[in-house]
Order: C-alpha cells, then structure tokens, then sequence
C-alpha cells in the first residue's frame, strides 16, 4: 500500500501490541482477558501485514513462531491445569489462589482499586490463551497472503 | 429521554450501514461498511453493558475480518460481477 498507510502502520503498530497485553495482564480485574487481548494484538499483527507486501512481512513474522507461540499456549493451558494433580487436588484446581507465591494474594476486601497480584493461576490460564490466540489469529492472515502469492496476484 | 439519544442514534447508523453495504457495487467500499457496522455494534454492546462482548466485536469484526476481505479483495475483482 502507500507510503502514508505504511507510516502509519509502523507507528500504530507498538501501540496496539502494548494495549493487547495490557487487556491479557488485566483479564482477571478488568474487562477482558487472553483471548480479547489477544484477537487486538492479532489485529495489529493483520494491519502490518495488509499495509506490507508479503515478501517483506515474511521477514519479520515467522510461521513457524507464530505456530511454536500457539503450541506453548496449549501446552502452557493444559499443563497448569495438570499440575494440580501433583498437589492431590482435582483437574484445574486453583492451587496458586492465596498461596503467597506468584498472584497468591488474597483478594483484599470491600471496594478497593483492584490488586493485579491476585487470582492464583488465573492470570497464567490468561497469558496462555493469549499467547495461543496472538499466533493462531496472525497465522490465518498471513496463511492467506501467501496463498495469494502462489497465485501470483 | 435525554439518555436514549445515543443509543437512538447508533441503532440508526446500524440500519444505514447494513443498507449501504448491500448497495455498494465497489466491494472495497463494501467491505468498509460491513467495518463500520461492526464498529457500531461494538459500540452497542458497550451501551447494554458487555464490555467483554464488545473488546471481542471491535477486534475481530472490525479489524481482522476486514483485512481479511481487503485480502480476498486484492486476490481477485474490485467491483462485483468482475473476475480478473
């Protein structure tokens, strides 16, 4: 596309990541979570690549990262949930929730802003399905311009 | 009343995209209304109060599967009836 779509692109692009990770982060306070956070970050993904020829975008995102990134998410998903075996409890138990480890702390009482290090292994299930949604989204668009280079249009 | 307004007014604009997209003959522009009906139903669902719904809508309706279309779009004809 133009030289002002491709400007434009390059300067919105950190942006959208930055709002998409921040919507991941916050899935268990706010609005949101992995996959909303990761449908915007794959929009940001989707307009970098509608704005550059294939050729050149080739380059910077990776099929076989984008696929890798959708792997580890699975993985990571399943096997947090797994992991709740190891401490005798049943399948997706939430064995982080005030532990005092990571996100272990208790969910302070009455009306309060909002403590991010809360929730036991929800904010983990977050970043995994973010991470599984970011690649898979971005691997469907780039799958279909690719496409469209073989046929030589 | 006063409050009804905005709410009024983006069902309004629903209506007139969904007609402008079944009109437009230049399926770009085409692809822009279906856009802008999607933005517009994100902006709905944040007034009935589905935040959640609408980060959804806005993200993969507005965005990702109008880049979609704008790629399907390069692949083959602008106007309808065209196969190039």
């Amino acid at each position: 596309m133009s030289r002002i779509v491709r400007t434009a692109a390059d300067i919105i692009y950190p942006f959208i990541l930055i709002f998409g990770l921040y919507v991941v982060a916050h899935g268990h306070l706010t609005p949101g979570g992995g996959f909303q956070g990761g449908a915007v970050i794959a929009t940001g993904g989707a307009l970098v690549i509608v704005a550059y020829s294939y050729a050149e975008v080739r380059e910077w995102l990776s099929k076989n990262v984008l696929m890798g990134q959708e792997v580890i998410g699975l993985v990571g998903f399943i096997g947090v949930a797994l992991i709740a075996f190891a401490f005798g409890q049943v399948f997706f138990f939430n064995y982080l929730n005030a532990s005092g480890s990571l996100f272990g702390i208790p969910v302070p009482y009455g009306i309060n802003a909002g403590e991010l290090n809360t929730g036991g292994f929800v904010p983990l299930m977050n970043f995994s399905v973010g991470c599984e949604v970011w690649g898979g989204l971005t691997l469907v668009i780039l799958y279909m311009l690719s496409g469209l280079e073989k046929e030589g249009c | 009343m006063i409050e009804q307004i905005p709410h009024i007014l983006v069902l309004l604009g629903l209506i007139a995209s969904a007609i402008l997209t079944y009109y437009f003959k230049d399926l770009l522009a085409a692809t822009l209304a279906a856009g802008l009906f999607s933005f517009l139903i994100s902006l709905e669902f944040y007034i009935l109060q589905a935040p959640d719904v609408a980060i959804s809508q806005a993200a993969i309706g507005a965005g990702l599967t109008t880049a979609i279309f704008i790629i399907a779009i390069g692949a083959t004809g602008r106007f309808e009836g065209e196969s190039s």
